[in-house]
């Protein structure tokens, strides 16, 4: 989306300039509120339906439990396209229903969340995805975001122990950064357990297209490949397709350990729960808020699902002890020597790169180990 | 289970037409049922979608997936007896009314099917015609719905009854000339709400197989337009039923060739690869138009060839 083409008010324009000038801090106060007694308002728009099993339920979830708290209200607006439709559901959400935080989830929604952020310096705008807070950007809007690639490195263990052909399948949207660290940390996950294992990449070319999906998962069973998993909007397809073939899958997004009782290994899932709940918290006793908010398994961002019943006692040990290894934080994924797949060094000996560093944000390679390509 | 290689590619393409090209086929029959009475009803997609939506949520709530099939035909009439109806009264655009008719079904099967995207109903069984094989790739590509067999017949069935049975007459004649076919005596407008009905019970059970079998699960982008592609896939097959089972075993064989290529690493192009099909439709379509004559087999009361 270019942002400057559509009307922005002059009024509007002069608000973003005070605001860029105004702030220099990092960190922002919430505006504290009146009175504690007051209702407050959170709006949530998502891109899909919010029980798609996937990407969307996740983030349903996380409001669902902020309905909970006492004196909240949630309104909602499902199917919302990433267009200047989602300008107007936010401003509908403010100005009909009074929200004064909004939580807009989906990747599209970032140019159009800054734009309504600006004119509404009273609300706070918090966009779910890898986008990147900067100076002089409206000072009442953020990101957050999870590294969920861990929880992928921990289901890629798993993955390891229990497939036989030591050949996975990854079924992805796009080859977009976010997707390829997925597919990275879970290979490598997988080949800490076998030096040889394989994954083979699958790019379907869209977020959600159930029949490409499915054939995908087919494709996959047919070359001999025994654990599939996936990252697209919602995986329903993906994980049932694999249990009708008899093989194993690995979630991702949330739980979807019941379409698939036999073969479902673990998953990599987002704890939104935690995310929002904290958020509306903060706002509440008007505590000051980082603009960018990240996360891995350490902070309770990510979680695995349960592990299946065709998970080994072994690999549940060594995924548990993995898990410890990220909650104390002593262990890094991306730690050179490193090649990628066209045998290319991408991180050299020695170098090594903390989850929360902005580079594995703009991942553009896969690893050694992977079959596939960057390229559309 | 063995790896297959390069094999891989051609029974994916062989199990993805099976799989993928019933929906395309009962629409694309349908349709064709519709525009030989002389009458476009690009509604279909609505109708495919509520018969998915139907389709499903009967089969979860009755246990019983071939009622679903049933039911969601059902809708499909009801869809079309409603386009059939509203295009009877003068000067009304049957084409406008599709496309209302359409947003329409979609709307209708999104808010009804609400509560059915997280259940996991009853699907469709599948007959083993891979029973001869010991690879289990082989097996699984040749699982058949029963739905696609009933279509595969319903084609060669559908040719043979428009040119050798009173109704098929009574079709062609009020499609082809309107007038013509009133002196006959056949009542223009009953025939074609019957074609649309027929035409729309068709569709709905081709959304059911969208649902009830495969990719086997309820959710608002089911379809991905399915439906309209099946409507243009009519004109490709040149109104013949015959030529739509080959069409829809074309387009169903086309979208598993992306994932298939990737799979045994040709990694690059698959957004062309899925374009495929339909660069090979315009191909077709050029290949085989003519300035000299309108196309062969094309209803001449249809709106848009007159």
């Amino acid at each position: 989306m270019i942002p400057g083409h559509c009307g922005i008010s002059r009024r509007a324009v002069l608000k973003m300039m005070a605001a860029a000038g105004a702030s220099t801090a990092t960190v922002s106060q919430w505006p504290r509120r009146a009175s504690s007694a007051s209702r407050l308002v959170v709006g949530a728009a998502y891109v899909g339906p919010k029980d798609d099993y996937g990407w969307n339920q996740g983030h349903a979830q996380g409001v669902t439990a902020v309905k909970k708290i006492d004196g909240v209200k949630v309104v909602e607006e499902e199917n919302v396209p990433e267009t200047v439709q989602v300008q107007k559901t936010m401003e509908s959400m403010i100005s009909l229903d009074g929200a004064s935080l909004i939580f807009a989830t989906s990747f599209g929604y970032w140019e159009h969340m800054l734009k309504v952020a600006a004119k509404y310096p009273k609300v706070q705008f918090l966009h779910g995805g890898p986008t990147v807070w900067k100076e002089g950007m409206p000072t009442n809007a953020g990101s957050y975001n999870g590294f969920i690639d861990e929880a992928q490195y921990i289901a890629g263990i798993v993955a390891g122990y229990t497939s036989k052909t030591g050949k996975f399948g990854f079924v992805g949207a796009k080859p977009y950064p976010a997707s390829l660290r997925n597919i990275n940390s879970f290979t490598l996950g997988a080949r800490t357990v076998n030096p040889k294992a394989m994954t083979q990449v699958i790019f379907t070319g869209d977020w959600v297209l159930p029949v490409k999906e499915a054939e995908a998962v087919n494709s996959l069973a047919d070359q001999g490949i025994d654990v599939v998993t996936c990252h697209v909007d919602s995986p329903k397809v993906v994980i049932e397709t694999a249990e009708k073939r008899g093989i194993f899958s690995s979630g991702y997004h949330v739980n979807q350990s019941t379409l698939a009782p036999k073969g479902y290994l673990t998953g990599a899932e987002w704890n939104w729960e935690k995310v929002y709940t904290d958020y509306v918290n903060w706002l509440r006793d008007g505590k000051s808020w980082p603009h960018m908010r990240r996360g891995g398994l350490r902070a309770g961002i990510v979680r695995n699902a349960p592990y299946g019943p065709a998970v080994s006692e072994k690999a549940r040990k060594q995924a548990d002890d993995a898990k410890a290894k990220f909650t104390d934080g002593s262990f890094v994924i991306y730690k050179g020597p490193m090649k990628d797949n066209t045998g290319k060094t991408v991180i050299p000996a020695g170098k090594s790169y903390d989850a929360t560093d902005i580079w594995l944000e703009s991942m553009d390679w896969l690893v050694d180990g992977v079959r596939g390509s960057t390229r559309s | 289970m063995e790896a297959l290689g390069w094999w891989g590619v051609p029974l994916a393409v062989l199990g993805g037409a099976i799989r993928g090209s019933t929906p395309f086929l009962f629409v694309s029959l349908g349709e064709c049922l519709t525009e030989k009475s002389g009458r476009i009803n690009l509604g279909l997609e609505g109708t495919l979608v509520m018969g998915a939506m139907s389709g499903y949520g009967v089969s979860y709530l009755t246990g019983s997936p071939w009622l679903g099939v049933l039911v969601a035909g059902t809708c499909g009439m009801v869809l079309g007896a409603v386009h059939a109806s509203i295009c009877a009264r003068p000067r009304v655009n049957d084409i406008a009314v599709g496309i209302a008719l359409m947003l329409f079904g979609l709307g209708l099967a999104f808010y009804l099917g609400k509560p059915f995207i997280q259940p996991n109903a009853p699907r469709l069984p599948a007959i083993p015609f891979g029973w001869w094989s010991e690879s289990p790739q082989v097996r699984a590509a040749l699982e058949v719905n029963v739905l696609f067999l009933i279509g595969a017949v319903l084609a060669p069935g559908l040719l043979w009854a428009l040119y050798n049975t009173r109704w098929g007459l009574a079709i062609r004649a009020v499609g082809d000339n309107a007038d013509a076919a009133r002196t006959m005596g056949y009542a223009v407008d009953r025939v074609r709400l019957l074609g649309t009905v027929a035409g729309g019970f068709l569709a709905g059970i081709g959304g059911s197989f969208l649902s009830l079998y495969y990719p086997g699960s309820w959710n608002e982008a089911i379809s991905s337009g399915q439906g309209l592609m099946a409507v243009a896939l009519v004109i490709f097959a040149r109104w013949d039923p015959l030529l739509c089972l080959f069409a829809a075993l074309l387009f169903g064989g086309a979208g598993a060739l992306g994932p298939a290529l990737q799979s045994v690493g040709i990694t690059s192009g698959y957004y062309l690869f899925n374009a495929a099909p339909y660069v090979l439709t315009l191909l077709l379509m050029i290949a085989t138009s003519s300035t000299q004559r309108t196309l062969k087999g094309a209803p001449s009361e249809l709106s848009v060839t007159k």
